[in-house]
Protein backbone atom coordinates (compact mmCIF):
# COMPACT_ATOMS: atom_id res chain seq x y z
CA UNK A 1 0.00 0.00 0.00
CA UNK A 2 2.81 2.32 0.89
CA UNK A 3 4.49 1.64 -2.43
CA UNK A 4 1.29 2.40 -4.34
CA UNK A 5 0.91 5.61 -2.41
CA UNK A 6 4.48 6.67 -3.17
CA UNK A 7 3.99 5.83 -6.83
CA UNK A 8 0.95 8.05 -6.96
CA UNK A 9 2.82 10.89 -5.26
CA UNK A 10 5.81 10.57 -7.58
CA UNK A 11 3.70 10.54 -10.71
CA UNK A 12 1.66 13.47 -9.53
CA UNK A 13 4.82 15.49 -9.01
CA UNK A 14 5.99 14.64 -12.51
CA UNK A 15 2.65 15.60 -14.03
CA UNK A 16 2.57 18.88 -12.14
CA UNK A 17 6.06 19.66 -13.41
CA UNK A 18 4.88 19.08 -16.99
CA UNK A 19 1.88 21.30 -16.29
CA UNK A 20 4.12 24.08 -15.04
CA UNK A 21 6.22 23.73 -18.18
CA UNK A 22 3.13 24.10 -20.38
CA UNK A 23 2.06 27.21 -18.52
CA UNK A 24 5.48 28.82 -18.59
CA UNK A 25 6.48 27.99 -22.16
CA UNK A 26 4.98 31.22 -23.53
CA UNK A 27 6.87 33.24 -20.96
CA UNK A 28 10.05 31.27 -21.55
CA UNK A 29 9.80 32.19 -25.22
CA UNK A 30 9.13 35.80 -24.29
CA UNK A 31 12.17 35.90 -22.00
CA UNK A 32 14.44 34.05 -24.42
CA UNK A 33 13.63 36.33 -27.33
CA UNK A 34 13.81 39.45 -25.17
CA UNK A 35 17.20 38.37 -23.86
CA UNK A 36 18.47 38.02 -27.42
CA UNK A 37 17.01 41.32 -28.59
CA UNK A 38 18.39 43.32 -25.68
CA UNK A 39 21.64 44.36 -27.43
CA UNK A 40 19.72 46.30 -30.09
CA UNK A 41 17.21 47.72 -27.61
CA UNK A 42 20.13 48.99 -25.53
CA UNK A 43 21.41 51.02 -28.47
CA UNK A 44 18.16 52.32 -29.92
CA UNK A 45 14.75 53.02 -28.52
CA UNK A 46 11.89 50.79 -29.52
CA UNK A 47 9.93 53.69 -30.98
CA UNK A 48 12.88 54.63 -33.17
CA UNK A 49 13.26 51.05 -34.38
CA UNK A 50 9.56 50.74 -35.14
CA UNK A 51 9.24 54.16 -36.78
CA UNK A 52 12.33 54.27 -38.96
CA UNK A 53 12.19 53.18 -42.60
CA UNK A 54 15.93 52.77 -43.14
CA UNK A 55 16.94 49.11 -43.32
CA UNK A 56 20.72 48.87 -43.84
CA UNK A 57 21.98 46.10 -41.54
CA UNK A 58 25.59 46.48 -42.68
CA UNK A 59 25.56 50.09 -41.45
CA UNK A 60 23.74 49.25 -38.27
CA UNK A 61 20.45 50.81 -39.44
CA UNK A 62 17.45 48.72 -38.45
CA UNK A 63 14.14 50.39 -39.26
CA UNK A 64 11.20 48.04 -38.95
CA UNK A 65 8.58 50.42 -40.31
CA UNK A 66 8.32 49.01 -43.87
CA UNK A 67 8.11 45.47 -42.54
CA UNK A 68 5.41 46.30 -40.02
CA UNK A 69 3.40 48.16 -42.67
CA UNK A 70 3.91 45.20 -45.01
CA UNK A 71 2.69 42.72 -42.41
CA UNK A 72 -0.35 44.76 -41.46
CA UNK A 73 -1.34 45.53 -45.05
CA UNK A 74 -1.00 41.99 -46.33
CA UNK A 75 -3.02 40.76 -43.35
CA UNK A 76 -5.70 43.39 -43.87
CA UNK A 77 -6.05 42.50 -47.55
CA UNK A 78 -6.43 38.87 -46.56
CA UNK A 79 -9.08 39.74 -44.02
CA UNK A 80 -11.03 41.97 -46.43
CA UNK A 81 -11.16 39.07 -48.87
CA UNK A 82 -11.67 36.28 -46.37
CA UNK A 83 -14.06 37.63 -43.73
CA UNK A 84 -17.21 38.23 -45.81
CA UNK A 85 -16.67 35.10 -47.88
CA UNK A 86 -16.02 32.88 -44.88
CA UNK A 87 -18.86 34.30 -42.82
CA UNK A 88 -21.35 33.77 -45.63
CA UNK A 89 -20.08 30.25 -46.16
CA UNK A 90 -20.28 29.59 -42.42
CA UNK A 91 -23.87 30.87 -42.24
CA UNK A 92 -24.83 28.56 -45.05
CA UNK A 93 -23.15 25.59 -43.38
CA UNK A 94 -24.61 26.35 -39.98
CA UNK A 95 -28.15 27.39 -40.95
CA UNK A 96 -29.08 26.20 -44.42
CA UNK A 97 -27.23 22.97 -45.19
CA UNK A 98 -28.20 19.50 -44.05
CA UNK A 99 -26.42 17.94 -41.13
CA UNK A 100 -24.81 15.37 -43.35
CA UNK A 101 -23.38 17.95 -45.72
CA UNK A 102 -22.09 19.97 -42.77
CA UNK A 103 -20.30 16.94 -41.34
CA UNK A 104 -18.78 16.12 -44.72
CA UNK A 105 -17.63 19.70 -45.18
CA UNK A 106 -16.09 19.68 -41.73
CA UNK A 107 -13.78 16.87 -42.85
CA UNK A 108 -12.88 18.79 -46.01
CA UNK A 109 -12.19 21.97 -44.04
CA UNK A 110 -10.04 20.11 -41.51
CA UNK A 111 -8.11 18.75 -44.43
CA UNK A 112 -7.69 22.25 -45.82
CA UNK A 113 -6.37 23.42 -42.46
CA UNK A 114 -3.84 20.60 -42.49
CA UNK A 115 -2.29 21.43 -45.86
CA UNK A 116 1.25 22.74 -45.24
CA UNK A 117 1.88 26.40 -45.90
CA UNK A 118 4.63 25.61 -48.38
CA UNK A 119 2.00 23.97 -50.61
CA UNK A 120 -0.22 27.05 -50.41
CA UNK A 121 2.87 29.04 -51.33
CA UNK A 122 3.59 26.79 -54.28
CA UNK A 123 0.01 27.19 -55.49
CA UNK A 124 0.50 30.93 -55.16
CA UNK A 125 3.64 30.87 -57.28
CA UNK A 126 2.06 28.71 -59.98
CA UNK A 127 -1.43 30.22 -60.19
CA UNK A 128 -1.94 33.43 -58.21
CA UNK A 129 1.25 35.30 -59.06
CA UNK A 130 0.83 35.02 -62.89
CA UNK A 131 -2.83 35.94 -62.48
CA UNK A 132 -2.00 39.04 -60.46
CA UNK A 133 0.69 39.97 -62.97
CA UNK A 134 -1.75 39.73 -65.88
CA UNK A 135 -4.42 41.70 -64.04
CA UNK A 136 -1.84 44.31 -63.06
CA UNK A 137 -0.60 44.64 -66.62
CA UNK A 138 -4.13 44.90 -67.91
CA UNK A 139 -4.55 47.82 -65.52
CA UNK A 140 -1.38 49.36 -66.89
CA UNK A 141 1.01 48.60 -64.03
CA UNK A 142 4.51 47.28 -64.42
CA UNK A 143 4.53 44.39 -62.00
CA UNK A 144 6.11 40.97 -61.61
CA UNK A 145 3.06 39.55 -59.87
CA UNK A 146 5.01 39.01 -56.66
CA UNK A 147 2.96 41.58 -54.80
CA UNK A 148 1.01 42.58 -51.75
CA UNK A 149 -2.16 41.42 -53.51
CA UNK A 150 -0.80 37.93 -54.24
CA UNK A 151 0.22 37.58 -50.59
CA UNK A 152 -3.21 38.75 -49.46
CA UNK A 153 -5.03 36.27 -51.70
CA UNK A 154 -2.96 33.32 -50.52
CA UNK A 155 -3.39 34.33 -46.88
CA UNK A 156 -7.13 34.68 -47.39
CA UNK A 157 -7.29 31.08 -48.57
CA UNK A 158 -5.15 29.94 -45.65
CA UNK A 159 -7.22 31.59 -42.93
CA UNK A 160 -10.53 30.41 -44.40
CA UNK A 161 -10.59 27.04 -42.57
CA UNK A 162 -10.08 28.69 -39.17
CA UNK A 163 -12.68 31.40 -39.65
CA UNK A 164 -15.24 28.97 -41.09
CA UNK A 165 -14.83 26.23 -38.49
CA UNK A 166 -14.96 28.60 -35.51
CA UNK A 167 -17.90 30.56 -36.99
CA UNK A 168 -19.93 27.44 -37.73
CA UNK A 169 -19.39 26.23 -34.18
CA UNK A 170 -20.34 29.59 -32.72
CA UNK A 171 -23.49 29.84 -34.84
CA UNK A 172 -24.54 26.30 -33.99
CA UNK A 173 -24.19 27.18 -30.30
CA UNK A 174 -26.99 29.77 -30.55
CA UNK A 175 -30.07 28.19 -28.95
CA UNK A 176 -32.72 26.82 -31.30
CA UNK A 177 -35.40 28.94 -29.57
CA UNK A 178 -33.79 32.10 -30.90
CA UNK A 179 -34.35 30.90 -34.47
CA UNK A 180 -37.81 29.55 -33.80
CA UNK A 181 -38.97 32.73 -32.13
CA UNK A 182 -37.82 34.93 -34.98
CA UNK A 183 -39.16 32.63 -37.68
CA UNK A 184 -42.49 32.49 -35.87
CA UNK A 185 -42.69 36.24 -36.33
CA UNK A 186 -42.79 35.62 -40.03
CA UNK A 187 -39.43 37.02 -41.04
CA UNK A 188 -37.23 35.29 -43.58
CA UNK A 189 -34.37 33.05 -42.59
CA UNK A 190 -31.78 35.59 -43.66
CA UNK A 191 -33.47 38.30 -41.61
CA UNK A 192 -33.34 35.96 -38.61
CA UNK A 193 -29.64 35.37 -39.23
CA UNK A 194 -28.91 39.06 -39.59
CA UNK A 195 -30.98 40.42 -36.74
CA UNK A 196 -30.91 37.59 -34.22
CA UNK A 197 -28.07 35.16 -34.84
CA UNK A 198 -25.42 37.71 -35.70
CA UNK A 199 -26.38 39.70 -32.66
CA UNK A 200 -26.26 36.88 -30.17
CA UNK A 201 -23.13 35.31 -31.69
CA UNK A 202 -21.25 38.55 -32.31
CA UNK A 203 -18.48 37.95 -29.76
CA UNK A 204 -17.86 34.48 -31.09
CA UNK A 205 -17.82 35.64 -34.71
CA UNK A 206 -15.46 38.44 -33.79
CA UNK A 207 -13.20 35.87 -32.12
CA UNK A 208 -13.23 33.79 -35.29
CA UNK A 209 -12.08 36.82 -37.25
CA UNK A 210 -9.41 37.68 -34.70
CA UNK A 211 -8.07 34.12 -34.78
CA UNK A 212 -7.89 34.35 -38.56
CA UNK A 213 -6.12 37.68 -38.29
CA UNK A 214 -3.55 36.26 -35.86
CA UNK A 215 -2.92 33.31 -38.14
CA UNK A 216 -2.38 35.56 -41.14
CA UNK A 217 -0.17 37.93 -39.17
CA UNK A 218 2.42 35.28 -38.38
CA UNK A 219 2.27 33.16 -41.53
CA UNK A 220 5.73 32.85 -42.98
CA UNK A 221 6.61 30.55 -45.83
CA UNK A 222 3.54 30.92 -48.05
CA UNK A 223 3.68 34.71 -47.87
CA UNK A 224 7.42 34.79 -48.31
CA UNK A 225 7.07 32.86 -51.57
CA UNK A 226 4.63 35.25 -53.26
CA UNK A 227 4.97 38.69 -51.73
CA UNK A 228 8.14 39.89 -53.46
CA UNK A 229 10.27 40.77 -50.42
CA UNK A 230 11.35 44.33 -51.17
CA UNK A 231 12.10 46.39 -48.07
CA UNK A 232 10.04 49.43 -49.04
CA UNK A 233 6.69 50.70 -47.86
CA UNK A 234 4.21 49.45 -50.49
CA UNK A 235 2.02 52.14 -52.08
CA UNK A 236 -0.38 50.03 -54.07
CA UNK A 237 -1.75 46.51 -54.28
CA UNK A 238 0.67 45.82 -57.10
CA UNK A 239 3.79 46.78 -55.15
CA UNK A 240 5.95 44.14 -53.49
CA UNK A 241 5.99 44.07 -49.70
CA UNK A 242 8.18 42.49 -47.03
CA UNK A 243 6.32 41.23 -43.94
CA UNK A 244 8.13 40.61 -40.65
CA UNK A 245 7.99 36.78 -40.68
CA UNK A 246 9.48 36.76 -44.19
CA UNK A 247 12.24 39.07 -42.98
CA UNK A 248 13.22 36.63 -40.25
CA UNK A 249 13.04 33.59 -42.51
CA UNK A 250 15.01 35.15 -45.35
CA UNK A 251 17.95 36.46 -43.37
CA UNK A 252 18.79 33.76 -40.88
CA UNK A 253 21.80 32.85 -43.06
CA UNK A 254 23.68 36.11 -42.71
CA UNK A 255 22.39 37.20 -39.33
CA UNK A 256 25.39 35.83 -37.44
CA UNK A 257 27.97 37.62 -39.59
CA UNK A 258 26.66 41.19 -39.22
CA UNK A 259 26.70 42.77 -35.74
CA UNK A 260 23.29 43.30 -34.15
CA UNK A 261 21.54 41.61 -37.10
CA UNK A 262 20.59 38.53 -35.06
CA UNK A 263 19.40 40.80 -32.28
CA UNK A 264 17.18 42.72 -34.71
CA UNK A 265 15.65 39.53 -36.11
CA UNK A 266 14.96 38.16 -32.64
CA UNK A 267 13.24 41.47 -31.84
CA UNK A 268 11.07 40.92 -34.92
CA UNK A 269 10.17 37.46 -33.61
CA UNK A 270 9.42 38.96 -30.21
CA UNK A 271 7.06 41.51 -31.79
CA UNK A 272 5.26 38.70 -33.61
CA UNK A 273 4.99 36.64 -30.45
CA UNK A 274 3.53 39.51 -28.44
CA UNK A 275 1.07 40.72 -31.08
CA UNK A 276 -0.23 37.26 -31.96
CA UNK A 277 -0.28 36.24 -28.30
CA UNK A 278 -2.43 39.21 -27.30
CA UNK A 279 -4.86 38.63 -30.18
CA UNK A 280 -5.21 34.97 -29.29
CA UNK A 281 -5.72 35.65 -25.63
CA UNK A 282 -8.53 38.12 -26.32
CA UNK A 283 -10.25 35.81 -28.81
CA UNK A 284 -10.06 32.71 -26.64
CA UNK A 285 -11.24 34.50 -23.52
CA UNK A 286 -14.31 35.68 -25.46
CA UNK A 287 -14.92 32.14 -26.71
CA UNK A 288 -14.60 30.64 -23.22
CA UNK A 289 -17.04 33.18 -21.84
CA UNK A 290 -19.50 32.25 -24.52
CA UNK A 291 -19.08 28.55 -23.81
CA UNK A 292 -19.80 29.17 -20.18
CA UNK A 293 -22.85 31.25 -21.00
CA UNK A 294 -24.47 28.64 -23.20
CA UNK B 1 -39.07 51.05 -43.03
CA UNK B 2 -41.66 48.61 -44.22
CA UNK B 3 -40.53 46.07 -46.72
CA UNK B 4 -42.85 44.16 -48.93
CA UNK B 5 -42.85 40.40 -48.76
CA UNK B 6 -41.71 40.24 -52.36
CA UNK B 7 -38.63 42.30 -51.56
CA UNK B 8 -37.82 40.13 -48.56
CA UNK B 9 -38.04 36.98 -50.62
CA UNK B 10 -35.72 38.50 -53.17
CA UNK B 11 -33.25 39.44 -50.44
CA UNK B 12 -33.40 35.92 -49.06
CA UNK B 13 -32.74 34.38 -52.47
CA UNK B 14 -29.91 36.79 -53.15
CA UNK B 15 -28.18 36.16 -49.83
CA UNK B 16 -28.56 32.43 -50.28
CA UNK B 17 -26.96 32.64 -53.70
CA UNK B 18 -24.11 34.69 -52.24
CA UNK B 19 -23.54 32.13 -49.49
CA UNK B 20 -23.43 29.22 -51.90
CA UNK B 21 -21.11 31.20 -54.15
CA UNK B 22 -18.78 31.96 -51.22
CA UNK B 23 -18.61 28.34 -50.23
CA UNK B 24 -18.05 27.35 -53.84
CA UNK B 25 -15.15 29.81 -54.19
CA UNK B 26 -13.45 28.41 -51.09
CA UNK B 27 -13.93 24.81 -52.18
CA UNK B 28 -12.76 25.73 -55.67
CA UNK B 29 -9.50 27.04 -54.22
CA UNK B 30 -8.99 23.79 -52.33
CA UNK B 31 -9.74 21.73 -55.42
CA UNK B 32 -7.45 23.98 -57.45
CA UNK B 33 -4.58 23.54 -55.01
CA UNK B 34 -4.89 19.77 -55.02
CA UNK B 35 -5.35 19.63 -58.78
CA UNK B 36 -2.34 21.84 -59.52
CA UNK B 37 -0.02 20.00 -57.14
CA UNK B 38 -1.12 16.56 -58.31
CA UNK B 39 -1.05 17.30 -62.02
CA UNK B 40 2.29 19.13 -61.97
CA UNK B 41 3.85 16.84 -59.40
CA UNK B 42 2.84 13.57 -61.02
CA UNK B 43 4.61 14.58 -64.23
CA UNK B 44 7.94 15.10 -62.45
CA UNK B 45 7.64 12.29 -59.93
CA UNK B 46 9.80 9.23 -60.49
CA UNK B 47 11.10 6.34 -58.47
CA UNK B 48 14.64 7.74 -58.42
CA UNK B 49 13.28 10.94 -56.85
CA UNK B 50 12.13 8.95 -53.87
CA UNK B 51 15.03 6.58 -53.30
CA UNK B 52 18.11 8.62 -54.27
CA UNK B 53 19.87 11.45 -52.51
CA UNK B 54 20.93 14.46 -54.62
CA UNK B 55 23.89 13.79 -56.88
CA UNK B 56 26.44 16.31 -58.12
CA UNK B 57 24.76 19.20 -59.94
CA UNK B 58 21.32 18.22 -58.67
CA UNK B 59 20.31 21.83 -58.19
CA UNK B 60 21.36 22.57 -61.76
CA UNK B 61 19.17 19.81 -63.13
CA UNK B 62 21.49 16.85 -62.51
CA UNK B 63 20.43 13.39 -61.33
CA UNK B 64 19.37 12.22 -57.94
CA UNK B 65 16.34 12.58 -55.69
CA UNK B 66 15.08 13.86 -52.42
CA UNK B 67 15.51 10.78 -50.24
CA UNK B 68 17.51 13.02 -47.91
CA UNK B 69 14.49 15.25 -47.38
CA UNK B 70 12.03 12.38 -46.99
CA UNK B 71 14.17 10.57 -44.42
CA UNK B 72 15.11 13.87 -42.75
CA UNK B 73 11.46 14.86 -42.40
CA UNK B 74 10.56 11.48 -40.94
CA UNK B 75 13.43 11.62 -38.44
CA UNK B 76 12.58 15.16 -37.43
CA UNK B 77 8.86 14.61 -37.04
CA UNK B 78 9.14 11.19 -35.40
CA UNK B 79 11.68 12.52 -32.92
CA UNK B 80 9.56 15.54 -32.18
CA UNK B 81 6.44 13.35 -31.88
CA UNK B 82 8.10 11.16 -29.27
CA UNK B 83 9.17 14.14 -27.17
CA UNK B 84 5.76 15.76 -27.60
CA UNK B 85 3.89 12.63 -26.54
CA UNK B 86 6.10 12.26 -23.48
CA UNK B 87 5.33 15.85 -22.50
CA UNK B 88 1.71 16.02 -23.66
CA UNK B 89 0.41 12.93 -21.91
CA UNK B 90 1.34 14.02 -18.38
CA UNK B 91 0.00 17.53 -19.08
CA UNK B 92 -3.27 16.21 -20.47
CA UNK B 93 -3.63 13.81 -17.52
CA UNK B 94 -2.79 16.53 -15.03
CA UNK B 95 -5.66 18.64 -16.36
CA UNK B 96 -8.15 16.17 -14.89
CA UNK B 97 -10.29 17.34 -12.03
CA UNK B 98 -8.59 15.18 -9.40
CA UNK B 99 -5.21 16.76 -10.01
CA UNK B 100 -5.74 20.50 -10.33
CA UNK B 101 -8.51 22.98 -9.51
CA UNK B 102 -10.68 24.00 -12.44
CA UNK B 103 -9.24 27.52 -12.56
CA UNK B 104 -5.72 26.17 -13.08
CA UNK B 105 -6.96 23.82 -15.79
CA UNK B 106 -8.70 26.70 -17.55
CA UNK B 107 -5.59 28.84 -17.34
CA UNK B 108 -3.52 26.03 -18.84
CA UNK B 109 -6.04 25.62 -21.65
CA UNK B 110 -5.70 29.31 -22.42
CA UNK B 111 -1.91 29.03 -22.36
CA UNK B 112 -2.05 26.07 -24.74
CA UNK B 113 -4.48 27.82 -27.08
CA UNK B 114 -2.21 30.84 -27.24
CA UNK B 115 0.77 28.57 -27.90
CA UNK B 116 -1.21 26.81 -30.64
CA UNK B 117 -1.65 30.12 -32.39
CA UNK B 118 1.96 31.24 -32.03
CA UNK B 119 3.52 31.50 -35.50
CA UNK B 120 5.91 28.71 -36.36
CA UNK B 121 8.65 31.19 -37.26
CA UNK B 122 8.61 32.29 -33.60
CA UNK B 123 9.18 28.68 -32.54
CA UNK B 124 12.04 28.64 -35.02
CA UNK B 125 13.53 31.80 -33.54
CA UNK B 126 13.10 30.54 -30.00
CA UNK B 127 14.57 27.17 -30.96
CA UNK B 128 17.51 29.10 -32.33
CA UNK B 129 17.93 30.95 -29.02
CA UNK B 130 17.86 27.62 -27.16
CA UNK B 131 20.40 26.15 -29.56
CA UNK B 132 22.78 29.07 -29.11
CA UNK B 133 22.35 28.68 -25.35
CA UNK B 134 23.18 24.97 -25.52
CA UNK B 135 25.99 25.54 -28.01
CA UNK B 136 24.36 23.52 -30.79
CA UNK B 137 24.62 24.17 -34.52
CA UNK B 138 21.76 23.65 -36.97
CA UNK B 139 21.11 19.96 -36.48
CA UNK B 140 18.55 17.20 -36.28
CA UNK B 141 18.41 17.74 -32.53
CA UNK B 142 17.79 21.49 -32.89
CA UNK B 143 15.01 20.84 -35.38
CA UNK B 144 13.46 18.25 -33.10
CA UNK B 145 13.46 20.70 -30.18
CA UNK B 146 11.76 23.47 -32.17
CA UNK B 147 9.29 21.09 -33.78
CA UNK B 148 8.33 19.37 -30.54
CA UNK B 149 7.54 22.75 -28.96
CA UNK B 150 5.37 23.56 -31.98
CA UNK B 151 3.55 20.23 -31.75
CA UNK B 152 3.15 20.24 -27.98
CA UNK B 153 0.06 22.49 -27.72
CA UNK B 154 -1.68 20.83 -30.69
CA UNK B 155 -1.20 17.39 -29.22
CA UNK B 156 -1.99 18.29 -25.62
CA UNK B 157 -5.15 20.19 -26.48
CA UNK B 158 -6.47 17.37 -28.64
CA UNK B 159 -5.63 14.72 -26.01
CA UNK B 160 -7.20 16.76 -23.27
CA UNK B 161 -10.45 17.09 -25.22
CA UNK B 162 -10.63 13.30 -25.46
CA UNK B 163 -9.81 12.74 -21.81
CA UNK B 164 -12.46 15.25 -20.77
CA UNK B 165 -15.09 13.23 -22.65
CA UNK B 166 -14.56 10.11 -20.52
CA UNK B 167 -17.63 9.38 -18.40
CA UNK B 168 -17.05 10.31 -14.78
CA UNK B 169 -18.71 7.11 -13.56
CA UNK B 170 -15.92 5.01 -15.02
CA UNK B 171 -13.37 6.81 -12.90
CA UNK B 172 -15.62 6.73 -9.87
CA UNK B 173 -15.85 2.95 -10.13
CA UNK B 174 -12.07 2.69 -10.13
CA UNK B 175 -11.79 5.01 -7.14
CA UNK B 176 -14.47 3.14 -5.25
CA UNK B 177 -12.41 -0.01 -5.68
CA UNK B 178 -9.56 1.74 -3.94
CA UNK B 179 -7.38 2.54 -6.96
CA UNK B 180 -4.98 5.47 -6.63
CA UNK B 181 -5.11 8.37 -9.04
CA UNK B 182 -2.24 7.13 -11.16
CA UNK B 183 -3.73 3.63 -11.31
CA UNK B 184 -7.07 5.04 -12.43
CA UNK B 185 -5.31 7.23 -14.97
CA UNK B 186 -3.21 4.47 -16.47
CA UNK B 187 -5.68 1.60 -16.36
CA UNK B 188 -8.99 3.33 -17.00
CA UNK B 189 -8.42 6.76 -18.52
CA UNK B 190 -5.48 5.85 -20.75
CA UNK B 191 -7.17 2.74 -22.05
CA UNK B 192 -10.44 4.48 -22.70
CA UNK B 193 -8.79 7.49 -24.35
CA UNK B 194 -6.19 5.59 -26.33
CA UNK B 195 -7.84 5.92 -29.78
CA UNK B 196 -8.23 9.64 -29.21
CA UNK B 197 -4.67 9.95 -27.98
CA UNK B 198 -3.35 8.20 -31.09
CA UNK B 199 -5.48 10.48 -33.26
CA UNK B 200 -4.13 13.52 -31.41
CA UNK B 201 -0.56 12.35 -31.92
CA UNK B 202 -1.16 11.82 -35.63
CA UNK B 203 -2.84 15.21 -35.99
CA UNK B 204 0.25 16.79 -34.49
CA UNK B 205 2.47 14.63 -36.68
CA UNK B 206 0.64 15.91 -39.75
CA UNK B 207 1.15 19.51 -38.66
CA UNK B 208 4.76 18.90 -37.77
CA UNK B 209 5.80 17.26 -41.00
CA UNK B 210 4.40 20.10 -43.07
CA UNK B 211 5.95 22.90 -41.10
CA UNK B 212 8.85 24.72 -42.68
CA UNK B 213 9.38 27.93 -40.75
CA UNK B 214 10.25 26.34 -37.41
CA UNK B 215 12.99 24.12 -38.82
CA UNK B 216 14.39 26.64 -41.26
CA UNK B 217 17.20 27.71 -38.97
CA UNK B 218 17.14 24.96 -36.42
CA UNK B 219 17.53 21.87 -38.62
CA UNK B 220 19.41 23.41 -41.52
CA UNK B 221 19.53 21.61 -44.87
CA UNK B 222 21.86 19.01 -46.27
CA UNK B 223 22.18 16.68 -49.24
CA UNK B 224 22.96 13.74 -46.98
CA UNK B 225 20.86 11.55 -44.76
CA UNK B 226 21.68 12.48 -41.15
CA UNK B 227 23.60 9.84 -39.19
CA UNK B 228 23.54 11.40 -35.75
CA UNK B 229 21.44 13.85 -33.80
CA UNK B 230 24.08 16.52 -34.34
CA UNK B 231 24.06 16.31 -38.15
CA UNK B 232 21.95 18.83 -40.03
CA UNK B 233 18.81 17.35 -41.56
CA UNK B 234 16.92 18.11 -44.76
CA UNK B 235 13.14 18.18 -44.80
CA UNK B 236 10.35 17.93 -47.37
CA UNK B 237 8.81 21.41 -46.95
CA UNK B 238 12.21 23.03 -47.21
CA UNK B 239 13.00 20.85 -50.24
CA UNK B 240 9.91 22.32 -51.92
CA UNK B 241 10.87 25.81 -50.82
CA UNK B 242 14.49 25.72 -51.99
CA UNK B 243 13.78 23.95 -55.28
CA UNK B 244 11.05 26.37 -56.36
CA UNK B 245 13.47 29.20 -55.63
CA UNK B 246 15.88 28.19 -58.39
CA UNK B 247 15.49 29.52 -61.92
CA UNK B 248 16.03 26.11 -63.58
CA UNK B 249 12.90 24.41 -64.84
CA UNK B 250 13.92 20.81 -64.09
CA UNK B 251 14.57 21.73 -60.47
CA UNK B 252 11.27 23.57 -60.21
CA UNK B 253 9.49 20.48 -61.54
CA UNK B 254 11.08 18.55 -58.71
CA UNK B 255 9.64 21.07 -56.26
CA UNK B 256 6.18 20.10 -57.54
CA UNK B 257 7.04 16.42 -57.15
CA UNK B 258 8.32 17.04 -53.61
CA UNK B 259 5.13 18.92 -52.79
CA UNK B 260 3.10 16.00 -54.11
CA UNK B 261 5.01 13.58 -51.88
CA UNK B 262 4.40 15.87 -48.90
CA UNK B 263 0.71 16.18 -49.74
CA UNK B 264 0.35 12.40 -50.05
CA UNK B 265 2.09 11.84 -46.70
CA UNK B 266 -0.26 14.30 -45.04
CA UNK B 267 -3.37 12.87 -46.66
CA UNK B 268 -2.35 9.36 -45.62
CA UNK B 269 -1.68 10.44 -42.02
CA UNK B 270 -5.01 12.28 -41.95
CA UNK B 271 -7.06 9.39 -43.32
CA UNK B 272 -5.22 6.86 -41.22
CA UNK B 273 -5.86 8.77 -38.01
CA UNK B 274 -9.57 9.02 -38.89
CA UNK B 275 -9.65 5.31 -39.58
CA UNK B 276 -7.85 4.55 -36.33
CA UNK B 277 -10.25 6.57 -34.25
CA UNK B 278 -13.23 4.83 -35.87
CA UNK B 279 -11.74 1.36 -35.74
CA UNK B 280 -10.49 1.40 -32.18
CA UNK B 281 -13.24 3.28 -30.44
CA UNK B 282 -15.72 0.45 -31.04
CA UNK B 283 -14.92 -1.27 -27.77
CA UNK B 284 -15.03 1.85 -25.65
CA UNK B 285 -17.48 2.30 -22.84
CA UNK B 286 -19.78 5.19 -23.59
Amino acid sequence: MRWRYLKDRGNTAGMKAALIFANSLFFLMLIGLYYKSRPILALKSLSHLLGSSVWLPTQGQFGFYPFIVGTVEVTLIAMILAVPTCLLAAVWLAEYSSRRFREALRVVIDLMAGIPSVIYGLFGVIVIVPLVRDVGRALGRQTTGYTLLAGGVILAVMVAPIIISVSVEVLRAVPMEARETSLALGITKWAAVRHVLFKSARHGLLSAVVLGFARAFGETIAVLMVVGNVARVPHSLFDPAYPLPALIANNYGEMMSIPLYDSALMLAALILLVVVGVFHMVAHLALYRMEKGS
Amino acid sequence: MRLTMKWRRREEAMMKALMVASLAVILLFLAGIIFVIVSRGARALSWSMIVQTPKGGYYLGGGGGIANAIVGSLYLTLGASIISVLLSLPIAFALQREYVPRAVANLTRLALDVLWGTPSIVYGAFGFVVMVYLGLRASLLGGIIALSLLMLPIMTRAMEEVIRMIPLQLKEIAYSLGATRIETTLHVVLRQALPGIVTAAMLAFGRGIGDAASILFTAGYTDYIPHSLLDPAASLPLAVFFQIGTPIKEVQDRAYASALILLIVILVVNLFSRFMSLRFSRHNVR
